[in-house]
């Protein structure tokens, strides 16, 4: 099968005319990083890999060996649509390994590979649909993000700039392999949505990559700005990216129960327990930015409750009704994630969580379905329900203590991560905010 | 190919349109660059037709096309590519040449002229390709087109669509198409097929994606579309 994949690339390389194939891998922070070669290169690339400095990637920088190898994921290879055909590129996913072939362990890919691979001992397969939000804003000058449909800047024909784009986009990402179920304009001004459909965990990772390069790189080409920014304006819904997650066991869906009141399995069950009782301590990784916190409160359709529950968009986690009979379609929507997260380790640690449930038995707590935001913190406490945590400060304190994180990214990430998101908060700390001036420059 | 038929193309590198419909079409050809190396490239049988592209270096093309009727054994089929300006140059040299293709051309227009020149000859497109629907595989060289225009796929999506379009019109199940395409015991299990089968859709676009039919509780049927028959 490999031999017949490269055959494959290769043959296709010649037959379309590429030009350039551009390596793709990622950095711990999340960042799509990107070299490219010759065809000339590419036998030799697929074959033994391309070794390169890794110490440039953030992440990635050891004192000593700073040489890792990109060994192209041959099935990932695709030609990039946007491209003028008489000098067409294509690029492939890449997994970093050492120099002597073992995977590296700072190459985020790698760490959802050992993770899924974890899962794949109990017999799960892993699948995620995410749904993902973003803005469009005029390109950032000096200031504030303008939206293209407010603010005049695109006055004249705003609704049709932005759903052209959409659409757009979506026609790209369905010629690169991945299927957009749903698209919308969202309830902030400028903000959009677009649901993909569910793959495994590992090529849902990379789509994400894709789309987010996708996303921007279709908006730069009429001089807009995208950004999966969290909560860029302030007032109206941030971006969040939900996850709708399940596991199959074989063909069947192991989060499927017919006899179960909501349909919903023992596995289903538990795995949920795991996310909720290790919420805090992997919010760091699927919230990792100062500003995805000011997205995580209340009144704007973001959880801020570590609860579940069916129909309730307050909770973390949501139960979604399938439709009768469709247990294929039976899964739980985790709806903490922003899209500004790493989506390898993300759902590393998600599963991590998950299956540690599943493998002790977690009991489910109590569904949830009043309306949280309008409880008092003595009513939720009484409930034995918490908060998420409030701020990056607090999301690294208890990812710091939690053994699981740490078991599921592997020393070298969680180390580096730890270091690299201190550093973030305290140089935000230092940061004196325009709300502090309004409120206290006259008053005090 | 199944036979040893061969194209002469003039230049000898043509523009990536031409060679990808030749290509795609599943003709064996070899680019020439002038009537010296037309004589040295010919195989020992000769040359099975030619293809000769007037349209950017006219006096170089019709020079091809005398060489051509001029070799040993002489050939007999030559289509000429020309632009709409150049159609008076036809007039004075209608020995020099058995049809021509005004360019820029429909890719599809190209390969029906090329099928017509050659289609009592072993030059018809051999069983490297197969084709439903304007949907088309050269298994010889992986290549996909979809009315004409190339298809981009991924290895995995490439062997699905072969596996559809050489059997098309039956349903088989997520298991059998499983084991067929995959090969093994996959062990993403039947789902993997649910989700590659949702690319192909995506890349086959809208108006197309009922090509591949959902069978409900069954699996999948591909080309029982309104065109198939």
């Amino acid at each position: 099968m490999l031999e017949a994949q490269r055959d494959y690339v290769l043959r296709t390389v010649e037959e379309r005319g590429i030009r350039l194939v551009r390596l793709w891998f990622t950095d711990v922070l999340g960042n799509l990083k990107s070299f490219a070669i010759s065809p000339a290169e590419l036998e030799n690339a697929l074959n033994d890999g391309m070794s390169f400095d890794g110490s440039s990637i953030d992440g990635y920088g050891r004192v000593q060996e700073a040489d890792v190898l990109a060994i192209p994921d041959a099935n990932t290879f695709e030609v990039l649509p946007w491209v003028d055909s008489k000098a067409a590129e294509a690029r492939v996913f890449c997994d970093i390994a050492q120099l002597d072939g073992s995977p590296f362990e700072g190459d985020p890919r790698q760490v959802l590979r050992r993770n899924l691979e974890a899962a794949r001992k109990l017999g799960f397969v892993f699948y995620v649909a995410p749904d993902i939000e973003y803005f469009y804003f005029a390109p950032p000058t000096d200031g504030r993000p303008i939206p293209l449909d407010q603010g005049g800047f695109f006055d004249l024909t705003t609704t049709d700039i932005a759903s052209s784009l959409r659409k757009e986009t979506i026609r790209t990402l369905e010629t690169m392999s991945i299927p957009v179920e749903y698209s919308f304009h969202e309830d902030s001004p400028s903000q959009h949505e677009i649901d993909l459909r569910h793959t495994d965990a590992l090529a849902m990772a990379d789509s994400v990559m894709t789309f987010r390069f996708v996303v921007k790189e279709i908006a730069a080409m009429r001089n807009v700005h995208a950004t999966f920014m969290p909560k860029p304006l302030e007032g109206v819904q941030g971006s969040g990216m939900h996850l709708h997650l399940s596991l199959f066991k074989g063909d069947s869906n192991a989060f499927y129960d017919a006899n179960d009141l909501y349909n919903l399995s023992d596995v289903a069950k538990s795995f949920m327990a795991g996310l909720l009782r290790h919420a805090g301590e992997i919010t760091a990784v699927t919230n990792q930015t100062v500003n995805s916190f000011k997205r995580l409160v209340p009144g704007f359709e973001a959880p801020v409750h570590v609860s579940w529950a069916r129909n309730n968009r307050s909770g973390l986690i949501r139960v979604p009704v399938p439709k009768r009979g469709s247990d294929l379609a039976t899964r739980i929507e985790l709806r903490s994630p922003d899209p500004a997260c790493n989506p390898y380790l993300a759902y590393s640690v998600i599963l991590a969580a998950g299956l540690r449930g599943v493998e002790e038995g977690y009991e489910l707590p109590a569904e949830a379905d009043a309306n949280l935001f309008e409880m008092g913190d003595q009513a939720l406490a009484k409930l034995g329900i918490e908060q998420l945590p409030q701020s990056l400060n607090d999301a690294l304190k208890m990812m710091e203590s939690s053994q699981l994180v740490a078991e599921s990214l592997g020393e070298h990430i969680f180390e580096w991560f730890l270091r690299n998101k201190r550093a973030e908060w305290r140089h935000y700390k230092t940061h004196v905010s325009q709300f502090e001036i309004d409120t206290y420059l006259r008053s005090l | 190919m199944t036979s040893a038929g061969l194209l002469a193309v003039f230049p000898d590198s043509p523009t990536i349109d031409v060679a990808r419909t030749l290509d795609l079409s599943g003709y064996s050809w070899k680019g020439v660059a002038s009537p010296e190396t037309l004589a040295k490239l010919q195989p020992t049988e000769g040359w099975a037709g030619a293809l000769v592209c007037c349209d950017e270096d006219p006096e170089g093309g019709w020079a091809i096309c005398r060489a051509l009727r001029r070799l040993e054994r002489p050939v007999q089929r030559i289509l000429v590519l020309i632009t709409g300006a150049q159609v008076g140059d036809l007039e004075i040299r209608d020995n020099l040449f058995d049809d021509f293709q005004l360019s820029p051309f429909h890719p599809r227009e190209l390969e029906a002229r090329l099928r017509h020149m050659f289609y009592n000859e072993l030059l018809a497109p051999s069983s490297t390709v197969v084709e439903h629907a304007g949907l088309r595989l050269n298994l010889e060289t992986y290549q996909a087109t979809f009315g004409g225009s190339p298809l981009d796929l991924t290895y995995m999506e490439y062997e699905l669509l072969k596996f559809f379009v050489q059997n098309p019109g039956r349903v088989y199940s997520r298991e059998v198409i499983l084991s067929e395409v995959w090969g093994y015991e996959y062990f993403g299990g039947a789902r993997t097929v649910d989700v590659h089968v949702r690319r192909l859709r995506a890349k086959l676009g809208e108006e197309h994606a009922h090509l591949i039919e959902t069978v409900r509780s069954v699996g999948y049927r591909f080309g029982s579309s309104k065109w198939s028959g």
